[in-house]
This record gives structure tokens, C-alpha cells and sequence, in this order.
């Protein structure tokens, strides 16, 4: 067992984590933090997007134990800070998600365009959000709720 | 009750501030999903939880000589070992089958096979440990002694002398034949103009739920229930399922459905795994968890859409169809999945072909044959897009061996919009379908004449561009034909309980449930306008066995034609409840009374006389004050049930626009358009969503999506990296457009939506990447339509 210390959505926090255990599990079967999910443990689909000290990853490529001194963001965090409000509430509008369970993940990754591609275009935001994966909407809705964002800042 | 009429409910009345029907309302369920606080199978924890983990089968075919379990119990955390024999001792064996597909055969399945495993990824032992790493700790410790088998692969062979018959005592690997009949074929073959021919493969994949199955079971031993948590779309059949295999009285087993991350018909079927874990639950008395991973997934979800289909059609001098001639085979794995069975969808083929067109001699025939490969079952748009895939190809075809344009070939021979109602020569029944309307309603969208002439400069430049399109039929709102009447149980009826509690809000229970399409949000909208309250002022509760009425759940496109219709009527039933009550309280007479966003009010002045939550607080803390002998139950039932028709049947057509690159064989979706025609639409985002992303699923099959097998019965594709799925860079912005016929059925004229976009789009762009390459001489027919099978048809490698 490792022991880290480590931010997650801007409280400290530290566990003893097995070398073997992923950012992923660490973050739902430790912390509870169940809004982030595991699609298919090989980095492709992107369900498990969250932020480590500022830039988006797949939670189940990372390892828990990699991570001490790190600051960890996911939809949890970015919901109570109010930082996803806006694309939350594009989400909602633009029925932007049916399951729902890659929507936290494509929030992080949404907010990652926002954060750091203000201008991207419609094609631009497609790209970005390609490692994303959405088997319920075609992706159309979702792109358009970026896209919306993105313009109602300009 | 008998004067309520569409009108006279108020569902033609779109100025009332409670109007929703119609209105594209956000969805109730989103806030939770957006912010991460939805709550997925695999997010309940239960005291003294265990975890599963399953040693699945590495051969297609072997038997199990013997399985030592010794140093897998020793791994640290592993509590049991569980193999078919000690599953077998407290849970029966399952045999899909239905009496109404004659001669339909399938051998008994076990939880966990007792002697011989039949498909690579078939579970075969179960671990639990208290992690789900533990437990698969302890399944890399378990050694099984296997004697490989020679395994039977190709559908093509199966039927041949000297095949492997998967199980002996069947006799053959034919599960279910069925040929459909009418007219004399062979005559209006031999008498057509032309005759075109084409052999057709839709290749083998599956639904890729981003959440993979799930479930959780819990049997206390106190009181002797069974509580699962599941991952599903039918709460009431799995019930059911559990309590007949598992020889517990169903009124002791309850079904809980959390949310669920996504469906498609994947989680609509009795998986082994799951029933093992059900199983193991019983015996241990605490509760067993299971989540499947990806490999898991891609190796035992049920796949579909394995076919091969010889086609012929035959067409008079002025392009009139005379008759279609269609030959299917599908290979559907070793067992037959219970209880919807495996051979429906072989027999939707032959429901479905021809299915738009005005046409007297049909032919087809489906045989079903057993094979070792993961067994295949009901996926989103059930044969629908092998039917419009072979129909609308053998309409291009001979389209273009007559010269006439595909625009007008439809127009010449889809069913006229005033000859309905009639019946296809499949035998199908039809209400009242709109192809004409929708093909006139895509022609709107769709500029033609100006991607023509795209076209026609981009192929001046060696860009190689096409158009194409499909129009479909989609089988909505099962009557009991479905299933029931072959014995099964599965409930073609669904009920809602509507209630108003004292603050004068409205609950809804329902027994169709909600995997992201909406369901929730519709039921919402209906009986918000039913009863005549605010959204806001109405909850919605399904998927839960012990609260809410009997139903089927949310398959086949029924949970708004079905599901909310029992939500309006017993709306409707509220509101006449609550004015019966608010007439007396108000000395008035009840049809003089209305109520408008939870104010009882006056019908013709409008004038707002008492608000729900005064009525609520006098009926349910001041019923001393009401008349003696008035009726006060603010509660309401209703099932409802189709009667006229075995399925509401709806229609559309879409067209599809790319771009193929010669030298690579990529295709490029540009732009996709799709018209059709679910009835009465509720909400329009809605629809429009489901209509998107059904068309997203159908381009994935065709363009991508394949479980690839090697020659040994391995499947190839059991990651996602390996397993492609469209991603948004890909996929084309679509275009959507209605036309609405509402079944006569229902007060609320709805059909189902969600499987119109998957049943069409695979066919449409075929017809589109065969328009592309026309001036080039080559054709694809066999999907997935891979840059390997395009540069083939070009003669390029």
C-alpha cells in the first residue's frame, strides 16, 4: 500500500492506495465520488475524463498512486464550483445527454474546450470531444450545447 | 368516459399554460446526470457486499473436464467458488423458444455450463471475493482442464452433412425456418422486364452500451425476498425470470432499475452471468455485485445483425415492382436467448421486406442455424435494418438498370398515403403510414438539385461524391402477437398510477422505465397535461417491481404509444376525480370546472375558484367536511393494451450525402436528412434526439462496427480500440423532419420513435457510397463498409 495526499475538487485528502489501484476507482470505490464512470478501462472511451492539476485525463489510465501532491477536478468539483454551470445548463437545454453516462466525462472534456479553446469552431469542437465517446445522442446535440457556450462567451 | 375524445381533452388545445403535449420541454432527469449525481447499478453499495468475476470459456467449443478451484480460494479476499453444479442445484435450466415460430428449436442453458462450453466468452466459473481485483485474483488462479471441440462457425456450413451439431440431441443446427408466401413469384419473375439480383451482408455487431450490464443481488434470508438492483429495461419480466428459475414465488422478488446507461435492447435479455449472480446471492444469503467489463461485454452482450441475404426483385418496362424474391440465413450462436428468442429477428426479414411498396409477389425466407460464436439477439431496430438495407438496394438497383431516377422510382411504387389501412403481401397490417407525405417533406429539406450539380463538378475534379436513400417501415407498440401468444412472458400491456397528494402535487408511477430516451420526461409532460398542473408540480417513479404497476418496460418503441397512454388515461381519470371533489366543495357542477396549472377554475370564465392544494388539505386533513358518500380517492389506475392492430406501424425515409475517397476507401458523411412519422409527437427535441442518435447507431453498424472472429471462433474485437464506434469528428450534422399520423388507437395517437433512425440509415448510405462509385462500376453490399471492401469493389487492391 502507498500512501498519498492529494486535492480532489479543492479539499486534501490521503489514503493508502494499493500500486494497482486507477485514478478511477480510487476516485468512486474510495471517495465516493461516483459521478465520474469506468466505459472501458483502456483509455478509449472517455467516461472516466477528469482534471489533474489542470489538464484533462483518462481516470483509468492513471494510477492512484502516481498521483500525491496532485489537484484532481470531476464533475462533482466542477458542479459545485458553479465552473460547468453554463454548459450544465446547455446540456439540459439541448437534451445534450440521454443515459447519461458519458455526460460527465464530455463535461470535462466540454470544459477543457472552454478553458483552453474559446474559438474552436464547430468542427474544431467535434475533434476535441472525439475521445468521448456517446452511444445515445450522434453527438449532434452535444456539439451544439458546446457550441452555444462558446458563442454566448464571444 | 366514452365522450373523451382527443379534442375533448384538451389535446388540440395548445393555449392552455399546461398544454405540454407537443411542447419540447427539458427532460426532468437531467439536472442529476449532468451533475454527476445519477445513481447507476454499480454506484449501490450494500452492507457485506461481494463482488463477482468470471472465468470465461477460451475455446468456441469445449468440454469441461474438470475445474480445480483449490488455489483460487486461497487468494486473500476470495469468500466462494461456484461452478454449473452448484448453480444447477438451486436454479433450473431456461429453453427459448415461442410456440407460435413452428418448429423453433433451442437447447436448454444453465446459469453455468455443466459439461461442455459453447462459445468463447460463455462464463463458466464464478469467483466472488470482497473487491472485484480479488475476485479476479481468484479466476486467474482457477485451472480448467478443457478438451477442445471442433467448433461450427460459418452459418453457410451449418446445415451441411458433416457439420458439427452444437447439440446433438436437437438433431441439426436449424433453430427456426420460416418462408412467407404470396402471389406465384416464380411466374412475375419469369414475366418481368428486368430482374436484378444481389447478395446482401450485414455484418455481426453490438450494442456497446457505455454502461455495461449490471447487477446486484441481495437475498435476505429473514423474509426471504430477492432484491436486485439491475441494469435493465424490463423490471417486471426479470422479476419474473428470477422467481421461475431461481423457484421463489414472484411476489418475493422485487426488481429495482436505477438509472440506466443505455439500452438498445442489449439489457432486455436473461444473460447467464446475471442469473448466476442471482443465484449466488440465494445461496449465500448476502449480496453479490457484478458489472461486466469491456471484454466482457463485447464477448457476451448478445450481438446481432449476423446475415446473409440473396435477393432478387423484378420490375415491369415502366419500373412498377412485380415482386421480391429474398433468401436469408443468420447465424445466431449456441443458444437461443431467453425469452425473446433468437429467431425474431430472421423473422422480421421476412415481416419487413417490400415493407413500403405496392407490390403483389413476395417470396422470402429465413433460416436460423446455430453456430459457436456469441449468441445474438434483439438489438435497437430488430431486422429492420437488414429488411431496408435489401429492399431499398434492390430499388437502387433496379432503378438503375431502367434508368429512372431513385426519387421517382419511390414515387412509382411506394403504397399510395389514401390506401391505408391494408396488408403487406408479408402479411403485415398496416393503420395508416405517410410515405408519399414524407418523401414529399425530405424533397423540402434535401436541396437535390443543388448537391446534383455538386456532384456532378466534383466527379469533373475525380471527387468522388453520391446521394442516397431509403425508405422504411419500423414495428412499434407490440401487441401480445409479439410474445405472449408463444407462451412467453412478456407483457404487451402497461399501467401508471397517477395520485395527487395534499399539497396538490401529481406522482406517476409507471411500469415503463427509462434508460436515457426520455421516458420519464414524456410520462411527465402527459400527465402534467392531463391532470392540469405545472411540470414542475409532477414526479415520475419507474423501475421498481414493488411500486409501480405491471408492465413490459422499454423495448420496441413502447413507452410512448404504450406506457403514456396508460399515463394520460389515468391523468384523465385524476382530473375527473379532483372535479368531482372540487364541484362538491364549490357547489358546482364538475364538467363546469377545469383545472389550469393546479387551479381549479371556471371552464367558461377562466375564473380561478380554488387551488389544488386547498382541495389536497380539505380531502386528505378535513374529509369531515365533504359529503358523507362522496368518492375521494385522488388516485387513479389504468392499464392499457393495443386491440385493433398487432403492432403500430410507422414510416419514414432518409437520404444520406458522401463523400468517398477513391485511393483510401474512407467514406465521409456530409449531411444526413431523415422524414418520418411516429403519430402525435410529445416533445419534439425528444423525437428528434432519438431520431439522431438511432441514425448515428445505424451508420456505426454500417460503416464501422463489426465482431470480428478468427477461423478458431476467437473474437477479435474485444477492446473498443479494436471494436470502432462512431466519434463526434465523423458524423455528420442530420437533418429532421415529421409527418404525423396518429394511431386511432389511443387517445394520445403516439408510436414509437426510437429504432426509425437505426432502421433506415445503414441503407440509405449503402445507396449513397453506391451512387458515389456508379460512374466507376463498382458496388458494396457487405457492411461494414470498410476502406478494405470499397478499394476491393474499386478493383484497387
Amino acid at each position: 500500500m502507498m500512501r498519498i495526499t492529494l486535492m480532489v475538487n479543492g479539499e486534501p485528502v490521503t489514503r493508502s492506495v494499493e500500486p494497482r489501484r486507477h485514478l478511477i476507482d480510487f476516485l468512486r470505490l474510495d471517495l465516493g465520488l461516483t459521478g465520474s464512470h469506468a466505459g472501458c478501462e483502456h483509455g478509449v472511451c472517455g467516461a472516466c475524463t477528469v482534471r489533474v492539476d489542470g489538464e484533462i485525463v483518462r481516470g483509468c489510465l492513471v494510477l492512484a498512486a502516481s498521483l500525491d501532491g496532485a489537484a484532481v477536478t470531476t464533475i462533482e468539483g466542477l458542479t459545485d464550483t458553479g465552473e460547468g454551470a453554463a454548459l450544465q445548463a446547455a446540456f439540459i437545454a439541448r437534451n445534450a445527454a440521454q443515459c447519461g453516462f458519458c455526460t460527465p466525462g464530455m463535461l470535462m472534456a466540454a470544459a477543457d474546450i472552454v478553458q483552453h479553446h474559446p474559438t474552436a469552431t464547430r468542427a474544431e469542437i467535434r475533434e476535441h470531444l472525439s475521445g468521448n465517446y456517446c452511444r445515445c445522442t450522434g453527438y449532434q446535440a452535444i456539439v451544439d450545447a458546446v457550441e452555444s457556450v462558446l458563442e454566448a462567451a464571444r | 368516459m366514452n365522450e373523451i375524445t382527443p379534442a375533448a381533452i384538451g389535446l388540440s388545445r395548445e393555449d392552455l399554460p399546461n398544454s405540454y403535449i407537443g411542447r419540447s420541454v427539458p427532460r426532468p432527469n437531467l439536472p442529476k446526470l449532468v451533475q454527476g449525481r445519477a445513481t447507476y447499478t454499480d454506484d449501490v453499495v450494500l452492507p457485506r457486499m461481494v463482488h463477482a468475476a468470471f472465468l470465461r470459456s477460451p475455446h468456441a467449443h469445449a468440454r469441461i473436464l474438470a475445474i480445480h478451484t483449490d488455489a483460487a480460494r486461497a487468494v486473500p479476499g476470495v469468500a466462494r467458488v461456484f461452478t454449473g453444479a452448484d448453480l444447477a442445484a438451486v436454479c433450473d435450466p431456461w429453453v427459448a423458444t415461442l410456440d407460435h415460430l413452428k418448429g423453433m428449436k433451442s437447447a436448454p442453458q444453465y446459469p453455468l455450463p455443466l459439461a461442455r462450453a459453447t462459445w468463447q466468452g460463455e462464463p463458466v466459473v464464478a469467483v466472488l471475493a470482497d473487491s472485484r481485483a480479488a475476485a479476479e485474483d481468484g479466476v486467474a488462479a482457477l485451472l480448467v482442464e478443457w478438451d477442445p471441440l471442433p467448433a461450427q462457425l460459418d452459418m453457410e456450413t451449418a446445415l451441411d452433412a458433416g457439420a458439427v451439431v452444437i447439440h446433438p440431441e436437437l438433431g441439426d443446427n436449424l433453430v427456426f425456418a420460416r418462408t412467407a408466401e404470396k402471389g406465384d413469384v416464380a411466374a412475375a419473375l419469369a414475366s418481368a422486364h428486368k430482374v436484378v439480383e444481389a447478395n446482401f451482408v450485414t455484418g455481426r455487431h453490438t450494442g456497446v452500451t457505455l454502461e455495461a450490464r449490471s447487477i446486484l443481488a441481495d437475498f435476505n434470508r429473514a423474509d426471504g425476498t430477492l432484491t436486485v438492483y439491475h441494469s435493465t429495461q424490463a423490471p417486471h419480466m426479470m422479476q419474473g425470470v428470477f422467481a421461475k428459475q431461481l423457484r421463489l414465488p414472484e411476489s418475493q422478488v422485487r426488481v429495482i432499475c436505477k438509472d440506466v446507461g443505455g439500452s438498445f435492447g442489449i439489457k432486455v435479455h436473461v444473460y447467464p452471468d446475471e442469473v448466476a449472480v442471482a443465484a449466488m446471492a440465494t445461496i449465500l444469503g448476502r449480496p453479490v455485485k457484478f458489472v461486466a467489463d469491456r471484454f466482457e461485454s463485447f464477448v457476451s452482450d448478445i450481438h446481432a445483425r449476423d446475415h446473409r441475404i440473396a435477393a432478387r426483385i423484378g420490375v415491369d418496362a415502366d419500373g412498377r415492382i412485380l415482386a421480391f424474391d429474398i433468401d436469408d440465413r443468420t447465424g445466431i450462436g449456441p443458444y437461443s436467448v431467453y425469452p425473446r428468442t433468437s429467431a425474431i429477428e430472421g423473422n422480421q426479414v421476412v415481416n419487413l421486406c417490400g415493407g413500403p411498396y405496392d407490390f403483389a409477389h413476395y417470396r422470402c425466407t429465413t433460416r436460423v442455424v446455430a453456430q459457436n460464436k456469441t449468441p445474438t439477439c434483439q438489438y435497437r431496430a430488430v431486422g429492420h435494418p437488414i429488411a431496408t438495407t435489401v429492399t431499398e438496394g434492390l430499388v437502387d438497383l433496379a432503378a438503375e438498370a431502367l434508368g429512372i431516377d431513385p426519387i421517382e422510382m419511390r414515387r412509382r411504387n411506394l403504397i399510395r398515403d389514401d390506401a391505408y389501412p391494408t396488408t403487406s403481401p408479408a402479411g403485415m397490417r398496416f393503420e395508416g403510414l405517410s410515405h408519399h407525405a414524407a418523401l414529399d417533406k425530405l424533397l423540402a429539406m434535401v436541396p437535390v438539385d443543388a448537391i446534383r450539380a455538386d456532384q456532378a463538378e466534383s466527379r469533373a475534379k475525380g471527387v468522388y461524391r453520391g446521394l442516397g436513400f431509403a425508405s422504411f417501415i419500423e414495428l412499434t407498440n407490440p401487441s401480445p402477437f409479439m410474445y405472449g401468444i408463444g407462451g412467453a412472458r412478456i407483457s404487451a400491456q402497461d399501467g401508471a398510477t397517477v395520485r395527487m397528494d395534499p399539497d396538490g402535487s401529481v406522482v406517476v408511477l409507471s411500469g415503463v422505465t427509462e434508460q436515457g430516451q426520455g421516458t420519464e420526461g414524456i410520462l411527465r409532460q402527459i400527465v402534467a397535461h392531463g391532470v392540469g398542473v405545472a411540470l414542475e408540480r409532477v414526479r415520475v417513479i419507474t423501475g421498481d417491481t414493488q411500486t409501480t404497476p405491471y408492465g413490459g418496460g422499454t423495448w420496441a418503441c413502447r413507452g410512448a404509444g404504450i406506457g403514456g397512454e396508460a399515463a394520460l388515461q389515468s391523468a384523465i381519470a385524476l382530473k375527473q376525480q379532483i372535479l368531482l371533489v372540487a364541484g362538491a366543495m364549490l357547489q358546482a357542477a364538475p364538467e363546469s370546472l377545469d383545472i389550469v396549472m393546479g387551479e381549479v377554475v371556471d371552464r367558461a370564465s377562466g375564473r380561478a375558484r380554488m387551488a389544488l392544494s386547498e382541495l389536497g388539505r380539505i380531502v386528505y386533513f378535513r374529509g369531515d367536511t365533504l359529503p358523507r358518500d362522496l368518492p375521494r380517492e385522488l388516485v387513479q389506475t389504468r392499464h392499457f393494451i393495443t386491440k385493433e392492430y398487432p403492432f403500430a406501424f410507422t414510416n419514414g425515409i432518409q437520404a444520406s450525402w458522401v463523400e468517398v475517397d477513391v485511393e483510401t476507401g474512407m467514406v465521409k458523411l456530409l449531411e444526413h436528412w431523415c422524414v418520418e412519422d411516429c403519430g402525435r409527437v410529445i416533445n419534439p427535441m425528444l423525437v428528434d434526439e432519438q431520431i439522431r442518435g438511432g441514425i448515428v447507431q445505424g451508420l456505426g453498424g454500417a460503416l464501422y462496427e463489426h465482431c470480428a472472429y478468427d477461423d478458431q471462433g476467437n473474437l477479435l474485437t474485444t477492446t473498443m480500440a479494436d471494436y470502432l464506434v462512431p466519434m463526434s469528428a465523423e458524423m455528420p450534422d442530420m437533418h429532421v423532419g415529421h409527418v404525423e399520423t396518429p394511431t386511432r388507437e389511443s387517445l394520445l395517437g403516439a408510436k414509437g420513435a426510437g429504432e426509425a433512425g437505426t432502421a433506415g440509415a445503414p441503407a440509405a448510405l449503402m445507396n449513397a457510397i453506391n451512387d458515389a462509385l456508379r460512374p466507376l462500376g463498382a458496388r458494396v453490399t457487405e457492411q461494414p463498409f470498410t476502406p478494405a471492401r470499397i478499394l476491393r469493389a474499386l478493383g484497387a487492391v
